[in-house]
């Protein structure tokens, strides 16, 4: 298995009963990668990934994980990954802390567990009991929890949903922060500046298929989509023309207009216009 | 990307983590801690043997043979039956709640071994186990003058048969756990179960006044070998002739607990389920 990869998926197949929800996903996780899965409610991201993290059996398809298959793991895989799934597991009546300790104990070299609390951002709700965090507070813990071991690959579903726009950002560059010492990072999401902003690249998939694996900055051609160019007119219209010579376009402008163009904007297509026009062309 | 080393490799300490017994015991900590924290499972599970003994020695006052009293003799099948209520239907119950809150597929994804996950439970049985046996016994003799075994033979037998017998109703305890599809079948899937076996077992009724065939049912569960090794520490000597087999067949006793611990391992090892099938 090639060392650069850290995961390797070839005909990934997965039903329920006669719903077909991964229907032959190739993909390839580079060491050290940020890769976003981007897709529809339904779309197949979480049966993907925890097929990858060996919770659900695959009916087809080669897998490799950290060189494992995650259906038959070696010894010491589970050190070696970290986990934060879509459904929340509730403990009772355990604190904060209590709960990031024990689990610290698990791995076989985890990190500080005060520090990993603090990095989420529920240090100053340590000593409280789970049932009583917030929504956003207890997808902290959860990010706590995939990250106390110090995984090599770390998979993250929907990490951010319910976080407060404070909250993502912090998280943002709770991601960085690992991805800068080498943990290769593999998370679904729903929103694309989140995918724009860590990504280094996204695969999309719709209908358990993956219909592109792109860098952000890439997909669905972005780099080629024609700009769109408004401005007003003098009689106080606005006009506005998609143009694949955007530049040339403007200079024309400044001419006509003889210096300064009124409400000139020059705009492309954003992550999110190529995704749904991705997903609805499908 | 070339280096695949794991993050932060320099900065580690030298990986501890920790052995297989520091392991079971801080799990064992962690679940006491959560029964401990939880109010009415405390009262309930502790209460219930108390409870029922005290309706026992109030309904029948008398004896059962020359110098044996009921409440002496009840006493084994409500120590039992604590024994039985705070393993088998204590995990019976407790643990499809536990899968169905994703609490186990978290445990799942850890690399904590299969088997601390049960050494927990059996920890937190024995040690609720424990306190709840020696509630009741206080009880008995505050309220009824319960004659406590002098011999420490009899407080031997009582200690093997106790361990042996909770062991086995914790395994199939964590067994059945996995018949429960959603946490609300656990108690209706363990209830009967312990209630049927309490009724064959001669916990409420003189296990010898039982129809022979369903002595002879009741002979295959943990249950009845419990209340028998039991009886044979409460009771005296003289008791043993009014026993099934003439005697109090200690060596049964262990033989036949000892092989539901068994039989309940196996069980657990292939059955156990980390995810309810709604995971997929
Ligand atoms: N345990 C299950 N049993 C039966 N069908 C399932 C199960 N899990 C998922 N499915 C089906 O498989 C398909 C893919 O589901 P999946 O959860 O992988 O989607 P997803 O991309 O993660 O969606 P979301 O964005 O809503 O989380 C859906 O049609 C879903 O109904
Ligand atoms: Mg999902």
């Amino acid at each position: 298995m090639d060392n650069e990869l850290a995961i390797v998926a070839r005909g990934l197949r997965k039903a329920y009963g006669k719903n077909v929800a991964v229907a032959g996903v190739d993909l390839e996780v580079r060491r050290g990668e940020v890769f976003a899965l981007l897709g529809p409610n339904g779309a197949g991201k979480t049966t993907t990934v925890e097929i990858l993290e060996g919770y659900r059996r695959r009916d087809a398809g080669e897998v490799s994980v950290l060189g494992s298959d995650p259906a038959t793991p070696a010894a010491d895989w589970r050190n070696r990954i970290g986990i934060v799934l879509q459904g929340v597991g509730e403990f009772d009546e355990l604190s904060v802390s209590e709960l990031v300790h024990h689990f610290a104990g698990f791995y076989a070299d985890a990190d500080d567990p005060e520090k990993v609390i603090a990095r989420v951002g529920l240090a100053g709700k340590a000593r409280a009991r789970t049932h009583t965090l917030s929504g956003g507070q207890k997808r902290r813990l959860d990010v706590a929890l995939g990250i106390i071991g110090r995984p090599e690959l770390l998979f993250l579903d929907e990490p951010t949903t319910g976080f407060d726009p404070e909250a993502r950002r912090e998280f943002w560059q709770l991601i960085r922060d690992l991805a800068a010492v080498g943990t290769t990072i593999v998370l679904t999401t729903h929103y694309l500046d989140e995918a724009e902003a860590l990504a280094d690249r996204v695969g999309v998939i719709a209908g358990g298929r993956l219909i592109e694996v792109a860098a952000p900055e890439h997909l669905g051609n972005r780099q080629q989509a024609h700009a769109t160019v408004s401005w007003r007119t003098p009689e106080g219209r606005t006009e506005s023309t998609e143009s694949a010579t955007p530049t040339e376009l403007v200079t024309e402008l400044a001419a006509r207009f003889d210096g300064e163009v009124p409400g000139l904007t020059v705009t492309r297509p954003t992550l999110e216009d190529i995704y749904l026009q991705m997903i609805g062309h499908r | 990307m070339t280096t695949t080393l794991k993050p932060a490799t320099a900065a580690r300490a030298a990986g501890h983590q920790p052995g297989p017994l520091a392991l079971a015991l801080r799990q064992g900590r962690l679940e006491l801690t959560q029964f401990l924290r939880s109010r009415e499972s405390v009262v309930f599970t502790m209460g219930f043997p108390v409870v029922m003994i005290l309706i026992f020695a109030a309904v029948f006052d008398g004896e059962i043979a020359p110098g044996v009293s009921y409440p002496q003799y009840f006493i084994t099948g409500m120590i039992a039956t604590g024994l039985m209520t705070v393993s088998f239907q204590n995990l019976g119950i407790w643990i499809p709640i536990e899968r169905d809150r994703g609490v186990l597929k978290r445990y799942r994804g850890t690399p904590m071994p299969k088997w601390v996950y049960f050494a927990g439970k059996v920890i937190m049985v024995v040690v609720v186990g424990v306190i709840e046996t020696a509630l009741l016994l206080a009880v008995s003799v505050a309220v009824f003058d319960l004659q406590l075994p002098g011999a420490a033979t009899k407080w031997l037998t009582f200690g093997w048969v106790s361990v042996l017998g909770i062991t086995a109703c914790t395994l199939c305890g964590i067994a059945v756990s996995s018949l429960a599809r959603t946490s609300r079948s656990g108690s209706a899937v363990v209830t009967p179960i312990a209630l049927v076996l309490q009724f064959i077992s001669g916990v409420f009724f003189v296990f010898t006044e039982l129809p022979s065939w369903m002595q002879q049912t009741a002979a295959l569960f943990p249950l009845k070998w419990m209340c028998q090794g039991l009886r044979s520490v409460f009771l005296p000597e003289t008791f043993a002739g009014q026993e099934p087999g003439g005697s109090y067949e200690l060596g049964r006793v262990a033989l036949v607990l000892a092989a539901w611990c068994v039989i309940g391992l196996l069980l657990c090892l292939g059955t156990f389920r980390w995810t309810t099938r709604r995971d997929g």
